[in-house]
């Protein structure tokens, strides 16, 4: 048995997930990555996702979007804008998420942050239909 | 002196202002309680942002190339001026208090020679401010038909701050709320959000590796600390409102109760004096025969 390391998913809202797990996989922005024990500290950024931990309790999944990760010596805290669990999320969350993201207005700097994002919530809406 | 049928009638006022009373200090306890739980469910996140955004500011915020949303725009000229108050009224003193302090605040940096603007957050605030400071006022946020606050509500806030700051419209933005202590205490409180400043011990500056890149995360990461901050002070507002509304009405409650037992008094007295002034009349009557 690998050893743990402490999780907590936090939303602005309220506090979602607070326990010892043994890996954490969390939609970074830039990839996928898993947390185990002894993990070099690095914040990450998180895109709209599916976040997944398995501890002794069992596993359980989240859907996150927004906000980061923080992975330090003491465990893996992710501060999520929005966070529910995985059996919560229906895909018309997601159509909001959708239509608020194609409405925002980009500037020609923010174009690609912004197409990233729709993708993102497509390929999470897709996820979510999958499920 | 007032007639028996006037007593009756004021007495009756005053027992149905009593009723109102006593319903909304229930109401204001329920919700109460549902604040107290909506502040107590958001403070991990507060907490875990503030440890994080410590930590990030001990390792970059003394560098000169820190971002200026932690180390500030250079100058410290235009002040920025966050006032959060109710929407509606019959809470005590609580918007009064924030005003006081804000009224204050006001006059201290005029006097000091800086520019202050104010930006207000709920109707009862912009009220009392506005025969003073009126030419002050930048904006006002309406919170008139949101139940609940919720994050996006803070979020609204904080990215109208922020857009705020970035154009240079001011150095130092500061938050006025009223910090929720007790159902009897709630405690005026600014707290300058720009350019972010943390209390508390000093923290350990872990060395991160950052992905996708620092500047990028931090970008991303210091909007959002400013609008958490704006979201705890608007719980911490919601909470305190509700508990000095239910304050306010406990005495309502019982200066009305004491005001019913004296008018009493007073009805059964003129009462009784009625009654005996018509029989000394009918046996000074009888005995006149």
């Amino acid at each position: 048995m690998a050893g743990t390391l402490q999780f907590d998913l936090v939303s602005p809202e309220r506090r979602l997930a607070s326990m010892a797990a043994v890996e954490v996989q969390i939609p970074g922005a830039e990839g996928d990555l898993t947390a185990m024990e002894g993990h070099a500290p690095v914040l990450v950024g998180l895109r709209p996702g599916i976040l997944r931990a398995s501890g002794a309790q069992g596993a359980s999944a989240y859907v996150v979007t927004g906000g980061f990760a923080e992975i330090s010596a003491s465990g893996v805290s992710v501060l999520a804008e929005m966070a529910v669990p995985l059996a919560e999320a229906t895909a018309e969350m997601v159509d909001k998420l959708l239509a608020e993201a194609a409405k925002a207005p980009a500037d020609a700097a923010g174009k690609d942050a912004a197409d990233k994002t729709l993708a993102d919530l497509t390929a999470l809406k897709a996820a979510l239909a999958a499920h | 002196m007032p007639s028996l049928k006037d007593l009756k009638n004021r007495i009756g006022s005053v027992k149905n202002t009593r009723k109102i009373t006593k319903a909304m200090q229930m109401v204001s306890a329920a919700k109460l309680r549902r604040a107290q739980d909506a502040a107590e469910a958001a403070r991990p996140y507060a907490e875990r942002m503030t440890a994080v955004m410590a930590g990030l500011a001990a390792s970059v915020g003394t560098s000169n190339n820190a971002p200026r949303l932690l180390a500030g725009s250079g100058a410290d000229k235009v002040h920025l001026m966050v006032i959060m108050t109710s929407e509606r009224g019959l809470c005590g003193g609580f918007n009064t208090t924030i005003v006081r302090l804000a009224r204050a605040k006001v006059a201290e940096l005029t006097a000091a020679g800086k520019t202050v603007k104010i930006l207000t957050v709920g109707k009862k605030g912009r009220e009392q401010m506005r025969r003073e400071y009126g030419h002050l006022f930048v904006g006002h946020v309406d919170l008139t038909e949101v139940k609940r606050v919720g994050y996006a509500n803070a979020r609204d806030i904080a990215r109208d701050v922020v857009a705020r700051f970035d154009a240079g419209e001011c150095d130092v933005v500061t938050l006025y709320y009223n910090r929720f202590q007790s159902v009897i205490s709630q405690i005026p409180t600014a707290q300058q959000v720009i350019p972010a400043k943390f209390e508390g011990a000093a923290p350990v500056a872990a060395s991160y590796d950052y992905e996708p890149t620092e500047d990028q995360i931090l970008a991303d990461l210091l909007p959002r600390a400013v609008a958490t901050q704006v979201f705890t002070a608007l719980l911490e507002n919601a909470a305190s409102e509700q508990g000095a509304r239910m304050s306010a009405m406990d005495n309502a409650t019982r200066n009305a109760g004491d005001m019913i037992n004296k008018m009493t008094i007073v009805y059964n007295r003129s009462r009784q004096a009625a009654i005996t002034k018509e029989l000394i009349e009918i046996i000074s009557g009888a005995e006149a025969l």
